[in-house]
């Protein structure tokens, strides 16, 4: 949503770029060779892990993007219940407070014992923090990255 | 008695100043910034959050301002690459010392610790994270405590004890289990001591100690804690 309130901005931005890769193009796998992938959200399951190792093998430059990526933010917040967290809160979610069916389910990917930022599995090179990012923010990040410049958010960013 | 002057540099700017002032003191009146945090004027300094760290001439470890007594000749500079590393680090670990999670706290946009992660380029917190859950304590009619928020700078235990006067705030256990208690370790409800000033929330930098129902932004008054001075010109 914040990357779409870039607005007129995106005509501009279309040009310059090749959008190879997304949740909502229809290619299923991660693309041999991209130049710069932005990431968002926070690594949560061994689905996720997998997509992020395989996009860090096959991009130049990573962006985490938002707070969810950068800190974790509130999908983060089960990490309080302890270390070894997922049995707890899929029995609490899907056992103790359903009123139908109470069942864990399977055909799902599998949680991780944690929730953990992007750069606490992989190498990032850049990060937008903001929840929700700022779309002036990530429009900057990414025409300095087109440009061939190294974006330096110092003061234009707001933590958290 | 009259008090002695002393002379001494800050940031190449010769100033003078009465020899027991602080180099905080001394540099707030010259309009020369220090960042603080656990600082607050109108209480006793603690020097604990090492934010207003800064370098004197010809000695290699750094002191922290708001403790340190200003002497004569001392040549000092506030801001240097040093410095500002060192200003980086400090917030970076206070970050990861306990759950700081903005969107979800009641101080999002009012936080003097998200300030200064904003301040010095805090985009990300580059070391291992602790998730502490310790428990809300909601038993207060009117106040909450959430310990998981709390950076220990222990502004509340120091205006529940010096300008209240009535010390229901302070700390058990030591370093990173360090806890703000109330009285005895008891629910803040079950407090005998407590007169529900509301001074305590009133001085948190973070979204520790808060009322209930309210963001911080409507009930902080940050700039200009006016209690903290009428009390101490008396």
């Amino acid at each position: 949503m914040s990357f779409l309130d870039q607005d007129e901005r995106l005509i501009d931005l279309s040009e310059k770029i090749d959008l190879v890769y997304s949740p909502i193009v229809d290619i299923k796998n991660f693309p041999e060779a991209v130049d710069v992938t932005l990431i968002e959200g926070a690594v949560g399951t061994d689905e996720q892990l997998n997509l992020l190792r395989e996009a860090r093998e096959h991009s130049r430059i990573i962006v985490s993007l938002g707070d969810c990526a950068v800190t974790g933010n509130a999908t983060a917040l089960r990490n309080t219940v302890g270390e070894n967290n997922s049995d707890l809160v899929l029995k609490r979610s899907y056992v103790d407070n359903a009123t139908i069916q109470p069942q864990i389910p399977k055909q799902v990917p599998r949680l991780l014992k944690q929730a953990y930022a992007l750069h606490e599995i992989v190498k990032v090179d850049f990060y937008i923090p903001g929840c929700p990012p700022n779309a002036d923010l990530i429009n900057y990040m990414i025409m300095e990255l087109v440009s061939g410049r190294i974006p330096n958010i110092d003061s234009k960013f707001k933590y958290g | 008695m009259s008090q002695k002057t002393v002379r001494l540099v800050i940031d190449g700017k010769e100033v003078h100043a009465a020899e027991d002032e602080t180099i905080l003191k001394v540099a707030l009146e010259n309009e020369i910034d220090i960042p603080t945090m656990c600082y607050l004027e109108g209480l006793s300094g603690l020097g604990g959050c090492r934010l207003c760290l800064v370098e004197a001439k010809g000695m290699s470890k750094l002191f922290p301002a708001c403790t340190t007594p200003v002497s004569n000749g001392m040549e000092i500079t506030t801001n240097s690459e040093r410095l500002l590393k060192h200003r980086k680090k400090v917030i970076e670990l206070l970050l990861s010392e306990r759950t700081h999670i903005c969107s979800v706290c009641v101080a999002n946009g009012s936080c003097e610790l998200q300030e200064m992660a904003t301040r010095f380029g805090v985009d990300h917190v580059p070391v291992v994270r602790r998730w502490t859950g310790f428990e809300l304590d909601m038993s207060h009619e009117r106040f909450v405590i959430d310990r998981n928020r709390c950076i220990l700078c222990t502004r509340c235990i120091r205006v529940c004890d010096e300008i209240e006067g009535v010390h229901t705030l302070d700390l058990k256990m030591r370093g990173k289990d360090a806890q703000v208690i109330m009285d005895l370790d008891e629910p803040w409800a079950s407090s005998y001591s407590c007169t529900s000033c509301s001074k305590c929330s009133a001085v948190c930098p973070v979204g520790a100690i808060y009322i209930k129902g309210k963001s911080l932004a409507e009930t902080k008054n940050r700039a200009l804690p006016e209690f903290v001075f009428e009390r101490r010109k008396r």
